[in-house]
């Protein structure tokens, strides 16, 4: 993976004057995630890392930053969610340089530090092998790196970004991994109604209302004029309970139906760690049976809910 | 039959100004009997829905949520309610995994002549939602208990 990073950093190297700003990732402050990268000035291109600690997903800053020549290192499932911007013309295709990597899954630091029991920061964190070798003040352990990956990764069907305009190593399939991880939606399953309306508010009132999954979403991009802290509808209100936290994931869920690449971002940044990503999933899952379509895979098709047929397929609708 | 004695529970229909409104009023004017459960709001299109509304609905403490247009084909903006019918299918998956049963929701096309089908729908999903019985509560109270608990 070393020679990689040095291509990738040639690239960005190459590319450099030409671009006002190239996103990356380099070493974050706790060792188990790296954290995102600014480049502006070539020395700056020497704190680039790449290895499956580059778990966050850069595109988020994409719509932000328009106007500017941007250049971004992205992995297959981040690039999804740069074609989803670009569908919905939020940036601009000939702004933007994107250095496309192979990717064989993404760790989650959360899981690694709860196996580890270590906490998140820790003395020094290495790679080596398929193992990632920890040390903290518990002292030293390796945890395999198939383990700790996020859950995302299990379902992973393009490892490889797409769209691209300098692809750096070499291509590849998603990687194979056993056993994955009973996703919140299948718990849910099991449950009845009324158990499930009561998970709902358990977790929710856990909620500390940081709008944190919010501004992690890539497609979360109305910023300031978010439906949440309108007062004219008042969609929201104030109060500290598990109603009005529900019925903004619920919001969250509906503003992002049809256009949700499942990148995982609002669970990574929820500081409490709740299962928001599951209403999103179960409304692809339905959009996917409806209409046939996924989010993020071609930047020129139509979105699923911005169009009709008049005899649909897959609607059966109740005769009274 | 009033709502304090506990035997009528709260629907909320969403019906669109130009059919299903005035289906509603047709009934009324044939003297057809319905169920008085339903509280109706008049919306210009079923295009307007959001379906946010019928979360927001639901969260609120309605029992059951009838939406109800023009049929497909018939709409009077040519197309609010075609986009509507792929938002409330995708609405519909949803409610369940929220917790609320999703026999709650329903939607329909009525048009304004169709003072008898009005009746049956609404006769139907009222019988539904009886059968369902009120929408579970939050254990930890209402919105307003906990207003008044940090007020006190």
């Amino acid at each position: 993976m070393g020679s990689q990073l040095e291509d990738l950093k040639t690239a960005i190297r190459q590319a450099l004057p030409d671009l006002d700003v190239v996103i990356a990732w380099a070493a974050g402050p706790d060792g188990l995630a790296h954290t995102p990268l600014f480049i502006t000035s070539e020395s700056d291109v020497d704190l680039v890392q790449w290895d499956p600690r580059c778990s966050q997903n850069l595109a988020g800053y994409l719509p932000g930053l328009r106007g500017k020549k941007v250049g971004i290192v992205a992995k297959g499932c981040d690039a999804r969610s740069i074609t989803e911007l670009l569908q919905e013309k939020l940036i601009d295709r000939e702004q933007l340089t994107v250095f496309g990597l192979h990717c064989q899954g993404a760790l989650d630091p959360e899981k690694i530090a709860a196996m580890a029991d270590c906490g998140r920061y820790v003395r020094s964190a290495e790679i080596n092998g398929g193992e990632l070798k920890i040390v903290s003040s518990k002292g030293a352990c390796a945890i395999s790196l198939e383990n700790g990956l996020l859950a995302k990764c299990f379902r992973c069907t393009g490892a490889d970004a797409q769209p691209c305009d300098q692809f750096i190593g070499e291509h590849g399939a998603p990687p194979v991994l056993k056993d994955a991880p009973a996703t919140t939606l299948d718990r849910l399953e099991a449950m009845s109604m009324e158990e499930r309306f009561q998970f709902w508010e358990e977790q929710m009132g856990q909620c500390i209302r940081c709008y944190a999954c919010r501004s992690a979403c890539p497609l979360c991009v109305c910023q300031d004029h978010c439906a949440a802290q309108s007062r004219e509808p008042h969609w929201v209100d104030q109060t500290d309970h598990p109603r009005e936290k529900l019925m903004f994931q619920a919001m969250h869920a509906l503003h992002t139906a049809g256009r949700c690449t499942e990148c995982g971002e609002c669970e990574r940044a929820c500081p409490v760690g709740l299962p928001i990503m599951t209403m999103k999933q179960a409304l692809n899952r339905q959009i996917k049976a409806l209409f046939d379509y996924e989010a993020g895979l071609d930047s020129e098709k139509t979105p699923p809910l911005f169009q009709f047929r008049e005899n649909e397929e897959h609607i059966k609708e109740r005769k009274w | 039959m009033s709502v304090l004695e506990g035997k009528e529970l709260r629907i909320i229909g969403f019906l669109c100004n130009w059919c299903s409104y005035g289906g509603a009023d047709t009934a009324g004017v044939g003297r057809f009997t319905q169920p008085t459960d339903l509280r109706i709001i008049k919306l210009p299109c079923t295009g307007r829905i959001n379906p946010l509304f019928v979360v927001r609905a639901f969260l609120n403490g309605a029992d059951g949520v009838l939406v109800s247009g023009c049929h497909p084909r018939d709409c009077h903006y040519t197309a609010g309610n075609f986009y509507a019918r792929r938002r409330l299918e995708v609405l519909r998956s949803l409610l369940p995994v929220m917790g609320i049963e999703p026999a709650r929701f329903e939607y329909t096309w009525v048009s304004a002549s169709e003072g008898q089908r009005w009746r049956t729908v609404v006769q139907k999903f009222t019988e539904q939602i009886h059968g369902l019985g009120p929408i579970p509560a939050f254990k930890s109270g209402t919105c307003l208990e906990a207003c008044l608990g940090t007020a006190i």
